[in-house]
């Protein structure tokens, strides 16, 4: 078996990195495949909260790439997928302590293992980030519907495709389709005429989000939530399924049916 | 009502054509690294190359970055002067 590696990248931090490679390593392994999430922000350990696996740590990625510990030593399985695993990064060292050659060598012998390795960059265009869409098969662009972020997207889009590394694929999180309706937020269509990119999900605001990652459970596992059903998605078309790009629509529950009884435009 | 005459004075822009507006030209630039003043110098530069070898209106010359896709296209109009009068002349 060859695994493949994707990439979660976004050059400007906080627009949900860690959220998405948490939930895309939830939904793929939910579905059966063998699921290893690394954690490449070394210094800024954070993927393990977000998992809920904080307290079952021992060795790091650095530990591994220094030849401290075998690989298998440090893969911790997930509490309740018993295909997901996360290889935590170091907290007390900083990005240069593995090199873009280290991340081949590992994903390498991961590939042999497992069927998805995700890889939660760190945000900027420094080090960090060429270590990790190094070893990439696919790189995931995350932004969210504001200047700031789409610009850094714009950016690491750019250098993907230096790097030879691209298509990238866009992920817009924290869509507010209210805002978007009243034209008070970049619509997802603006977004992805301004990247010029190819989109591969749509993830609206979703208040669950926080209430998930509160107590370390991926939001993906909660069948109702809209967020989470976006992340599911995202998980089908990265296994090639063609899923439909709905998950802004309203019509999620009772309420949104009657809203769209009387709005039939939806506008 | 209100909200038409606002908007046919150019009032009412909503603040996320605004920010499209804005990213277009912010995203054009950064991705050719090129500013409004280095652009103005390579037209005026463009202006001096050309105007060696055919007589053009150089107020009327523009020059302009365009976007296709991902791909960046400097696209640049410069009339020439019209010919007509020299050969009469």
């Amino acid at each position: 078996m060859a695994g493949k590696v994707v990439t979660v990248t976004s050059g400007k931090g906080g627009v949900g990195k860690t959220t998405a490679t948490a939930n895309l390593g939830a939904a793929l392994a939910s579905e059966g495949g063998k699921v290893v999430c690394l954690d490449a922000d070394i210094g800024l350990r954070n993927l393990d909260v977000v998992l809920g696996l904080e307290n079952r740590i021992v060795y790091d990625l650095v530990d591994v790439v220094e030849g401290r510990c075998r690989t298998r030593q440090a893969l911790i399985r997930d509490k309740r997928l018993p295909d997901l695993f996360l290889i935590p990064a170091a907290q007390t060292r900083d990005k240069s302590a593995v090199s873009p050659s280290d991340m081949v060598r590992l994903c390498d012998e991961l590939r042999q293992e497992f069927e998805w390795i995700l890889i939660d960059s760190p945000a900027g265009i420094e080090r960090g980030f060429r270590n990790a869409i190094a070893p990439a098969d696919i790189i995931l662009v995350v932004t969210n519907p504001e200047v700031s972020a789409v610009r850094d997207a714009d950016r690491i889009i750019g250098l993907i495709e230096a790097e030879e590394k691209g298509p990238a694929r866009l992920v817009i999180n924290r869509i507010k389709p209210e805002m978007v309706r009243r034209g008070d937020m970049l619509s997802a269509d603006d977004v992805l005429e301004l990247l010029a990119v190819e989109l591969i999900g749509l993830i609206p605001e979703d208040e669950n989000v926080v209430m998930s990652t509160n107590r370390g459970m991926p939001i993906a596992l909660n069948g109702k939530s809209r967020a989470g059903t976006a992340f599911r998605n995202i998980a089908k078309r990265l296994r090639g399924e063609t899923v439909p790009f709905d998950e802004l629509t309203d019509d999620g529950n009772i309420f949104g049916r009657l809203v769209k009884l009387f709005r039939p435009g939806g506008n | 009502m209100a909200n038409f005459w606002e908007r046919l004075l150019g009032r009412d822009q909503k603040s996320a054509r605004q920010a499209k507006e804005r990213m277009k030209l912010v995203l054009i630039h950064d991705r050719t690294d090129l500013t409004p003043s280095a652009m103005e110098a390579l037209k005026d530069e463009l202006i001096s190359v050309i105007s060696r070898h055919v007589e053009i209106e150089p107020d009327q010359v523009r020059i302009e970055m365009a976007q296709d896709g991902r791909e960046q296209r400097l696209i640049a109009d410069i009339p020439l002067r019209a010919a007509r009068r020299r050969r009469l002349g």
